[in-house]
């Protein structure tokens, strides 16, 4: 069997779900395989796994894949996320949510999960659109770009995912593209190893509507694109900043030990404990 | 505050909350402040983690509702607590718990509304909004205390019943009794029944989470128990994944239904007081029910036959104790902090057996029992 097909067996619900809801050509069936091959790599057991997503493309990710499995509302994973885990913090709770799913109407959530430092990890499925709903402009549109809300011309600024959650003061966090699977794979592994909050920004393409919507070409034409203006972080260190002008940073962008959350709660229990016993 | 059972404590009712929601085996709370409420937050923020549970304030009440729903789904038994605003918000979610058959406590010390409305003040103007707050076609089981002893005991049940029947539960209470203090009697931990959810006996491959059992509650499986299974707000099959069949749709939201309407029995709970020979009713819960009792008492020390029918279940609604009520009494009274909630629930099922009559106050006070009795006096 080839090494592939095994780990579809191993980890996919293969013989349940599929075909899956995803248009041809889009990108969160690459994000997929990198995130199973990143959970293989880790060895860590299915049992312990718990996928959370919100409400959205990426977030219908959960149904396909063999571990115990959490499809919440909208913009709301990271917050059954935070109570599986404080429940039972021996699981590992990974939460894949879209763009305006984890920085629209989940915004709050997740600056307050990146302050908190519990150990998630967040996979942040960034497409510059609400594709399920139909191509409307996302908190990650860019400025002057289309979608079917922003007829004319989209006149806000976009968020940077990642940026945002060093600011909130995640632990690690790292931004690749579908078109590099492999580097992505590889983010994914190291965010899923790191103690504290994770974030892993993915950026991919809509091609059936933002794609469509702008003229941008097919799916892929817009991976031509990921591969043309990722740049990696140790590379855009030594370039000039001319260089740095249409880029977008790729590869680890902060990894920092700071207090994570379920070990600084255990603290307090003790104390409790010991109050309680006087 | 260390509490020796068989004694006589003082209690506030947000605090005998925290004592019946440890007592049930709530190991994780999660909320925002919120007045009247916050006091339930404040002293679980200490008594929780000498417990070995957790509590945490996160950042609103979505937030707060999302993360009971995902502690339950790993095994832990679950709880917040808000007000009306806080109530407001996580209506969504708890759609989500009724949708996904996660047991969870909700609690809500109403306030008078709408919106920011009188935060200190005593009202029930959310009894409607506890059964039909969050969208579509849903059960719900609600619960109001009328003494700080029942705060205690009806958060067990609430706890209990939520288990039971792997559906979310409100306790629903006014500021009155929220933060009225009474001496109360905690019964031993031993002599107190505790519910705890029914966990799957077959091996993980045999495992059907929402299998449509006779009792119509399947049971339920801990993340981390090696039964990888699916949970979703999505309309689901019995295995758990999505469907838009509706030779399942329809059986599954019809279960959800079966499995509190043929309980009915166990759910309700209420007290009919001096009711056996009254010809004048007072259908109460909450605060009003003590000033209806009063009321009640110096009615008969009048001469006039009156008597009181306490409800403890709110929702589903006590249709065959109010219609013994309405049968054997010439006229109802149903006093109530709102415009006429539960009033219009009593007319429902009237149908010209007696004159139903409804006291409504809003103006941030309670009803005091000089109003119930005049209102007594008027239809005798």
């Amino acid at each position: 069997m080839a090494e592939i097909t095994k780990l579809i067996h191993k980890y996919l619900r293969h013989d349940k779900k599929f075909p899956h809801v995803w248009c041809p050509g889009c990108g969160i069936g690459i994000m997929l395989g990198a995130l199973i091959r990143a959970i293989d790599r880790t060895g860590f057991e299915k049992d312990e796994i718990v996928l959370v997503s919100g409400i959205g493309c990426s977030s219908r990710l959960p149904v396909y894949v063999d571990f115990n499995t959490l499809h919440t509302t909208h913009g709301r994973a990271l917050t059954f996320a935070t109570g599986v885990k404080l429940a039972k913090p021996r699981l590992k709770v990974i939460v894949v949510m879209g763009d305006g799913d984890a920085v629209a109407i989940g915004g709050n959530h997740f600056i307050h999960a990146a302050r908190r430092n519990i150990d998630l990890t967040a996979i942040v499925v960034n497409n510059n659109i609400y594709g399920m709903t139909g191509g409307q402009y996302s908190p990650t549109t860019p400025y002057g770009m289309k979608s079917t809300t922003t007829a004319y011309s989209n006149v806000e600024q976009a968020f940077k995912i990642s940026e945002l959650a060093v600011t909130a003061g995640a632990s690690f966090v790292a931004r690749g593209t579908v078109y590099h699977a492999n580097q992505l794979a590889g983010l994914m592994e190291a965010a899923f190893r790191k103690q504290g909050f994770s974030v892993v920004e993915v950026i991919s393409h809509c091609h059936t509507q933002y794609g469509k919507l702008n003229r941008l070409g097919g799916a892929v034409a817009m991976l031509e694109w990921q591969r043309d203006h990722a740049l990696p972080v140790e590379q855009a260190a030594k370039a000039a900043p001319e260089a740095l002008a249409d880029k977008f940073l790729t590869g680890i962008l902060v990894d920092r030990e700071m207090p994570v959350y379920e070990d600084e709660y255990e603290k307090i229990r003790v104390r409790a404990q010991h109050r309680e016993g006087e | 505050m260390k509490k020796r059972h068989h004694e006589e404590v003082l209690l506030q009712g947000n605090e005998a909350i925290v004592e019946g929601a440890l007592r049930a085996g709530c190991k994780f709370f999660a909320g925002y402040p919120i007045t009247p409420a916050t006091e339930i937050s404040e002293v679980l923020s200490v008594r929780l983690p000498a417990a070995r549970g957790t509590f945490i304030q996160m950042e609103d009440e979505i937030a707060s509702m999302g993360a009971i729903i995902g502690a339950s789904l790993a095994g832990v038994k679950s709880m917040t607590a808000t007000s009306g605003p806080g109530f407001s918000l996580m209506q969504e979610n708890i759609g989500f718990a009724v949708m996904a058959e996660v047991p969870c406590v909700v609690v809500n010390v109403m306030r008078g509304g709408p919106s920011t409305g009188l935060p200190t003040s005593p009202a029930q103007g959310d009894v409607m909004q506890a059964r039909w707050g969050t969208h579509g076609d849903h059960p719900i089981i609600v619960l109001s205390p009328s003494t700080v002893l029942e705060c205690f005991e009806l958060t067990v049940r609430a706890f209990n019943l939520s288990e039971r029947f792997r559906n979310p539960v409100i306790l629903l209470l006014d500021e009155v009794v929220a933060h009225m203090r009474e001496k109360v009697v905690l019964p031993p931990p031993e002599a107190m029944q505790i519910v705890n959810r029914v966990k799957p006996k077959v091996p993980p491959e045999w495992y059907v989470p929402y299998e449509n059992t006779p009792s119509g509650v399947p049971a339920m499986a801990d993340f981390g128990e090696g039964y990888r299974y699916h949970v979703t707000g999505l309309t689901h099959d019995v295995r758990g994944f999505p469907t838009e069949r509706p030779d399942e749709i329809g059986p599954f939201i019809s279960r959800l239904f079966r499995k509190i309407s043929q309980h009915m029995a166990e759910i309700h709970q209420g007290d009919f007081y001096l009711m056996d020979d009254a010809e004048i009713g007072v259908i109460a819960y909450g605060a009003v029910a003590r000033s209806a009792k009063r009321a009640v008492r110096d009615a008969r020390e009048g001469g006039i036959k009156a008597g009181l029918l306490k409800l403890s279940t709110i929702w589903p609604f006590m249709r065959t104790a109010v219609e013994k009520a309405l049968g054997g009494c010439r006229a109802v009274i149903v006093p109530e902090m709102n415009m006429g909630q539960i009033s219009r629930e009593v007319k429902r099922v009237n149908l010209g057996k007696a004159l139903v009559r409804r006291l409504s106050k809003v103006d941030g006070t309670m009803i005091t029992p000089d109003e119930i009795l005049k209102a007594i006096m008027e239809v005798y």
